[in-house]
């Protein structure tokens, strides 16, 4: 706060108006110019200009096609001549032998129909691309002469690749590859195919009105059986991963809470008058917080292995700090008035402690634990990424193999929704337990 | 609800009725206890259950790894000063990581909570959406926007920052927001009636009356954020974390670098800790200190 003299002239007022205003400018300018600096700092020191050639373009591309889309491969072993189809080429997602998608004429000449006009032809010899607005490929595998390729005349155009051993065609309708040993052809389609069920289920391609049909008709067990161990999305799985991740965030807010409450009445001065005990725990406090989850993990991994428990309790030892701190303040600002009046009538410790103190901290007691609850179920994806469990190590498989990366967006979706359920859930029961909180008091209280 | 009109009812009425009412009170409290209890230990068993070792076999480990690296480190105790000053780049990495993101999650959250109050926002009609987005945002939890951006980016701070910024500017617009619903609307009104322009009414008009709550909250969320930014680097997205996963990784013969690290990691985030918490204080000093829990 600046004092103003009363008796000054005007000119003198006006030199403090304007050295006022120069400060004003100069805070206004200068703050946001020493972030623009700084930025620009972090910005050379993170080598953000070489990020351009660091940065895998092609696979972003991938994974964000992938994440919406996918393709069945057709496959022919060029020496015994089979073919085969896959979702995906995965094994799980494989047709029966014998078997393919109706775009594709299984015969002595395998037809197979890309959209568009795109017909590629697995002949007993020669594999062929009909290619509209270009001409048709021909190629000839042999384990001789490796891959012989005839193309239209004119110049090879960027999407053909041809090689001694190799032909590779990339088109808007699919991709065609032939090596000596196989021929491969790829097309894609939009969705997530087999969510509900894999092919060896009977259900697969039924629709909804059908499975209803025959819900009602006693297969409803069969059918969620089918669509609960479905072996390519694994909802089984999924649901005990986003269980366990809940069920960590759980115990170890809870277990926390518990564990600091009693911690807490060591660490205030009004319940406890031993002033080296007070410090000690403060420290234990303070040491348990600043250790971090993350060396809390790591330390407990060892003696634990991966699993839920050992999430849970790196979250309850390193959240027991942070309890501990605000419980402890919650406790030196209650009311000695009404613990007082409840000792007037006689009451003993326990009882003072019950019905004077507890009733008074309940509130941001509970309040507390429940931002907490919601702030872990991401703490908890965190952890059993490190860790090993959860929704947060199957997410980190997904994005290891580098190539589901359908699954990878079905896990953020999920783990999106998760928090977002957790959020809401605590919110309502804070509502529903605490009706006194008004929304000023929310704005005050800390959250994670 | 006790009927107030009722003077007939006799003392012996009134204390049955006290006492009925706290017998239920007792009943539901005791019920709730004990599904809580249930709860608690269900959970625990299956959560031990789920875990490769159980709590009963390895309760008794916990300080055997802490101890297996303090010993080796306290043997090359002489190394200290010179890991210290090894690991130092490392760090600034995961500060410079925290302070980046928090500055980037500040501005972005400035924005979201501007556009998402009534009274202050550009476009009114759009107000749910930026309240979805910012939700959205903070639903997100940081490492899997960063595992996304290590595969496309490769690894290095980079991911770890705009993970981390994602992140806080959806936490801080929420909490932004509902600063700026207690904020005045006279002076921007003062504002708009001379003719000044959206971005001067906020900067002149809310900023100065929000611009405290805001820098305390972003300094909670710096806190926050240097332990996300040392969480993230142990999944590859560089500083202290990276380094840690390293030479945890090796085994035994590099545990006095993991001591180290582990070191400068502890006071760090202690000392951010005292000093944000110390200018929060002398922040919202007054107005908030008897409010604060």
């Amino acid at each position: 706060m600046s004092t103003f003299a009363t008796d000054l002239t005007l000119d003198e007022l006006k030199a403090e108006a304007d050295r006022l205003f120069s400060r004003k400018r100069l805070i206004n300018f200068g703050l946001p110019a020493l972030v623009l600096v700084y930025l620009t700092y972090v910005f050379f020191a993170f080598d953000v200009p070489g990020l351009a050639g660091r940065a895998n373009w092609e696979n972003g591309k991938t994974l964000v096609a992938d994440s919406y889309s996918y393709k069945t491969h057709i496959e022919r072993d060029n020496r015994t001549g089979e073919v085969s189809a896959a979702i995906e080429g995965e094994r799980k997602g494989a047709y029966p032998e014998g078997q393919a998608p109706d775009w594709v004429a299984l015969g002595e000449t395998t037809v197979i129909d890309l959209k568009d006009g795109h017909i590629v032809r697995f002949g007993p010899e020669t594999v062929e691309y009909d290619i509209p607005g270009y001409g048709t490929v021909r190629a000839t595998p042999t384990r001789s002469a490796g891959v012989q390729a005839e193309l239209p005349a004119g110049d090879v155009p960027d999407w053909i690749n041809v090689s001694k051993n190799r032909m590779a065609i990339t088109t808007d309708a699919g991709r065609l590859t032939v090596t000596r040993n196989r021929s491969e052809v790829f097309r894609y389609f939009n969705g997530w195919e087999l969510f509900f069920f894999t092919l060896d289920s009977p259900y697969y391609g039924k629709s909804f009105p059908q499975l209803m049909g025959l819900a009602a008709n006693g297969e409803a067990g069969a059918i969620l059986n089918d669509f609960w161990t479905n072996k390519m999305w694994r909802h089984q799985d999924v649901a005990w991963a986003i269980f366990e991740t809940i069920l960590m965030a759980f115990l170890g807010t809870l277990g926390a809470g518990m564990v600091a409450l009693p911690l807490a009445f060591l660490a205030t001065r009004n319940f406890n008058p031993l002033r080296s005990v007070r410090f000690l725990t403060r420290r234990v406090f303070d040491f348990v917080r600043g250790v971090d989850a993350l060396i809390w993990t790591v330390v407990l991994a060892r003696a634990f292995g991966p699993g839920p428990l050992t999430g849970a309790l790196a979250i309850l030892v390193t959240d027991t700090g942070t309890f501990g701190k605000i419980f402890s303040e919650a406790l030196e600002n209650v009311d000695q008035k009404q613990i007082e009046g409840v000792q007037s009538t006689g009451a003993n410790a326990p009882q003072r402690y019950r019905f004077g103190v507890i009733p008074q901290v309940t509130p941001v007691l509970l309040s507390q634990l429940l931002y907490f609850l919601e702030s872990n179920t991401r703490s908890a994806t965190v952890i059993g990424a490190i860790t090993g469990g959860g929704i947060g190590l199957l997410l980190t498989q997904a994005i290891i193999t580098q190539k589901d990366w359908e699954e990878v967006a079905y896990y953020i979706v999920l783990i999106i929704l998760m928090v977002m359920l957790m959020d809401w859930f605590s919110g309502w029961l804070r509502r529903r337990l605490i009706q006194g909180e008004t929304k000023s008091k929310r704005v005050k209280t800390k959250t994670t | 609800m006790t009927d107030l009109t009722a003077g007939s009812l006799t003392v012996d009425q009134i204390r049955a009725d006290y006492t009925e009412m706290t017998r239920r009170k007792r009943v539901y409290g005791g019920i709730l206890l004990i599904v809580f209890v249930a709860l608690m230990a269900a959970g625990f068993r299956t959560a031990d259950d789920r875990n490769a070792g159980s709590f009963a076999d390895g309760w008794h480990r916990i300080f055997d790894y802490p101890a297996e690296v303090l010993s080796e480190a306290w043997e090359k105790i002489d190394a200290l000063p010179a890991n210290l000053v090894k690991f130092f780049p490392a760090l600034v990495e995961t500060i410079n990581i925290a302070a980046a993101s928090t500055l980037i999650g500040t501005i972005a959250g400035t924005f979201l909570a501007l556009m998402s109050t009534r009274g202050m926002a550009l476009w009114p009609a759009l107000i749910p959406l930026f309240r979805r987005i910012a939700d959205i945002c903070r639903a997100i939890p940081e490492i899997v926007i960063a595992l996304v951006l290590i595969f496309i980016l490769g690894g290095g701070p980079v991911p770890a920052m705009i993970a981390i910024a994602i992140h806080t500017a959806g936490a801080l617009g929420k909490l932004f927001s509902e600063v700026n619903e207690n904020a005045s609307l006279k002076p921007v009104e003062g504002l708009a009636s001379v003719g000044a322009k959206w971005s001067q009414r906020m900067y002149l008009g809310v900023i100065p009356q929000v611009g405290p709550n805001y820098v305390s909250y972003a300094l909670l969320r710096f806190e926050i954020n240097i332990r996300a930014s040392a969480i993230l680097g142990f999944v590859g997205a560089g500083g202290l974390g990276y380094e840690l996963r390293n030479s945890m990784s090796w085994g035994q013969g590099k545990y006095d670098q993991a001591a180290a690290i582990f070191l400068l990691l502890f006071v760090t985030i202690v000392v951010v800790d005292q000093i944000s918490g110390h200018l929060r204080d002398r922040l919202t000093h007054g107005s908030e200190k008897g409010a604060r829990a």
